[in-house]
């Protein structure tokens, strides 16, 4: 196991008032954030594309949390991801009946947004506690089918409930997810991923990833702490649900097939199990990749055809990938380090203030 | 209670098809500790094969019991192969690995055969890859009713040839297995691996063959309940095999994943009660209860209704 470092925004609080510590990454990022959603306010396709990446980037940041650093292999994400977009979805369709009459327009909106993200994060939360509870007898390839059970078995309620518009799915979900929304929850997820990952919690989530009985051993509660993480990454995987169906508008249940369950593994296991950062480029990568090929191939000349095939070959070349990452570099991209602790990142000097010793102990 | 009696024959006669897939899982678990994911796209493949060379005979001599034979040997021929290459070079380099490694690749191959195969790829009139859109399976057993009990246009109770034939396959491939594992060399060294790879290759056991050979045989029994269940189906698409192969993976964890007959034992009850489900309930609940049923099992009962409960070595 790599050392776990601190980041360069954590050496940098070091020198934040302390009172100031939790709020300082948010004081940064919201007027970055904003000025990049005023700048690119003339480029639809550019802010479709970013939202797209920022979902992915969010349920592959929260699968993290149970796959990378807790170890468990849930293989049934999107299931949460649904709960999220339903419940959410369906919310501020009740919501967008009434209005704030205090409040302007766009700013009663975001509050209704807001309240539906919460919504939908916190239901898909408890169906995590649910499908967290199995893992307390079950390993390895057993929880992974029970999570993909739980995600298709969610999927069937949805096709059989008149409410959510079975097959057909829950239109007219009001549009309210902006670029700058988006992006904030994209960013709070990071944070509070890598804010785990370097608590006592996250330290116990390592130790269960490691050696689950000598976890167990050194007084670890692993059971409390499995379901914890699957509770956080579900509703993480929630509001990423919230946040797809307020910018699609349409939620059907095709959209959480075991398919983009599995487009999400795929991020986090290229990424490198364990690995924040890993997480966030391979998820951006995974999802630009596709569209590039594809402005590529039209922008060669290519007939449509050919393009088109391109776009399907998406789903066996995920397939081929996995398996040549597993032969070849099977800790993913980054293993379990993150963007910093490579090359032209890396820090140099006693700047590892927070970072326990390491190394001469027993492994 | 005719209506009973009829779900009865639908559901033995779907369970047994899941049991032949069940097989698959359950022995190459017994000897690798993997769920190899990727059995029911293998078995899909199979499907194809023996749509392949039905089509290339003609209607004519597809249909004679040669013809069928055939069929049923190209496609579990073409099988045998896959689960083959799946092993040598998917599988193998990474036997020393975790096994979450190994799922994961598993994972890998199912995706790349099963959507490979939605691909449209063909080079002048040979189709090499298929596509996505399904294809009916010809009739290579002719569809006629057995026995049919009360008014001839609205039966109570109908049992249909290819029911029975499909029935009878299954039990004879069975059979087969059964005796191959219990009774022959090749048995007593898979067994033996099935329990420990290291001491196995100390006795001199050939492991790396045994485990391809599991694989092969695995593969080759998927290839047959394929064509059984396109056969039942009339119709054949890329995906069918995920579907098939969970439904026959959650048959052999209820069975006690590793034990052979726990495998059937656990495809009929599923098979019986999916059909009750969609007889007494409604179609569209039928995928849930595959998933349902082996939540429940693992909750209760996780080693399966025949597995031994094997504890932890530190």
């Amino acid at each position: 196991m790599s050392p776990v470092t601190t980041s360069p925004m954590a050496r940098m609080l070091q020198r934040v008032p302390t009172p100031l510590r939790g709020v300082f990454p948010f004081l940064l990022a919201v007027p970055v954030l904003a000025l990049v959603h005023v700048a690119t306010a003339g480029a639809p396709f550019f802010v479709i594309l970013s939202l797209t990446v920022g979902v992915n980037v969010i349920l592959a940041v929260s699968l993290n949390i149970v796959n990378g650093m807790t170890g468990q292999f849930s293989i049934g994400h999107a299931g949460f991801m649904a709960v999220g977009a339903y419940s959410a979805g369906l919310t501020s369709k009740l919501l967008s009946e009434y209005g704030l009459s205090f409040l302007p327009n766009a700013v009663s909106d975001q509050v209704m947004f807001a309240i539906s993200l919460a919504v939908g994060g916190a239901m898909a939360a408890l169906f995590g506690f649910v499908v967290g509870l199995p893992s307390l007898r079950l390993k390895g390839d057993y929880l992974a089918i029970v999570t993909l059970g739980f995600g298709e078995i969610i999927r069937v309620i949805v096709q059989n409930t008149e409410v959510l518009g079975r097959a057909l799915g829950l239109r007219g979900v009001p549009q309210w997810t902006s670029l700058f929304s988006c992006w904030f929850i994209v960013f709070l997820t990071i944070v509070i991923a890598r804010r785990i990952a370097a608590s006592t919690h996250g330290r116990s989530l390592l130790a269960i990833r490691e050696d689950e009985v000598a976890a167990e051993a050194m007084g670890v509660n692993t059971t409390a702490y499995k379901v914890r993480s699957f509770v956080v990454a579900a509703f993480f995987a929630g509001l990423a649900g919230g946040v797809f169906a307020h910018y699609q508008s349409i939620v059907n249940p095709g959209s959480f097939t075991f398919v983009k369950s599995m487009e999400i593994v795929v991020m986090v296991v290229a990424g490198g199990l364990g690995s924040t950062t890993g997480a966030v480029v391979a998820a951006t990568v995974l999802t630009l990749l596709p569209e590039a090929m594809r402005s590529l191939f039209i922008g060669l000349g290519v007939s449509a055809d050919t393009a088109q095939l391109v776009d399907q070959a998406r789903m066996p070349i995920y397939g081929v990938l996995l398996v040549l990452i597993m032969l070849l570099r099977p800790q993913g991209l980054f293993g379990t380090r993150e963007l910093w602790d490579f090359g032209p990142f890396k820090l140099k000097g006693p700047a590892k203030l927070t970072a326990p010793p390491r190394e001469g102990g027993p492994a | 209670m005719a209506e009973l009696v009829q779900h009865i024959i639908n559901g033995v006669a779907a369970g047994t098809i899941y049991a032949l897939v069940a097989l698959g899982y359950t022995m190459v678990y017994g000897v690798l500790k993997l769920i190899n994911f990727a059995h029911g796209d293998v078995m899909m493949v199979g499907c194809y094969a023996g749509y392949a060379s039905a089509h290339t005979m003609g209607r004519e001599h597809s249909t004679s019991f040669l013809g069928v034979t055939v069929v049923f040997l190209v496609a579990m021929g073409m099988c045998a192969l896959i689960g083959f290459l799946v092993e040598r070079f998917a599988y193998r380099p990474l036997r020393e690995k975790p096994r979450l490694v190994a799922l994961i690749t598993a994972i890998g191959v199912s995706f790349a055969i099963s959507y490979g195969f939605q691909l449209k790829l063909g080079v002048g009139a040979l189709t090499i890859l298929p596509g996505a859109s399904p294809r009916a399976f010809p009739e290579v057993i002719t569809p006629s009713d057995w026995l049919v009990v009360g008014d001839p246009s609205y039966p109570d109770i109908v049992l249909r040839n290819t029911q029975v034939i499909s029935v009878l396959i299954a039990v004879a491939l069975m059979a087969a297995l059964q005796v191959l594992v219990f009774r022959s060399r090749f048995g007593v060294a898979m067994r033996a691996v099935s329990f420990d790879h290291r001491t196995s290759a100390l006795m001199g056991i050939p492991v790396d063959r045994v485990i391809a050979l599991t694989f092969m045989l695995g593969s080759a029994l998927a290839a047959g309940a394929g064509i059984l269940y396109a056969i039942k189906d009339t119709r054949i698409e890329p995906l069918m095999g995920t579907q098939v192969g969970l439904k026959a993976f959650v048959a052999a964890v209820i069975g006690g994943i590793g034990h052979v007959p726990g495998a059937l034992v656990g495809a009929l009850l599923l098979g019986l009660v999916e059909e009750f489900v969609v007889g007494y309930g409604s179609s569209t609940w039928r995928d849930a209860v595959a998933f349902g049923f082996l939540i429940v099992v693992l909750l209760f009962k996780p080693e399966g209704l025949f597995g031994r409960v094997t504890a932890e070595k530190v």
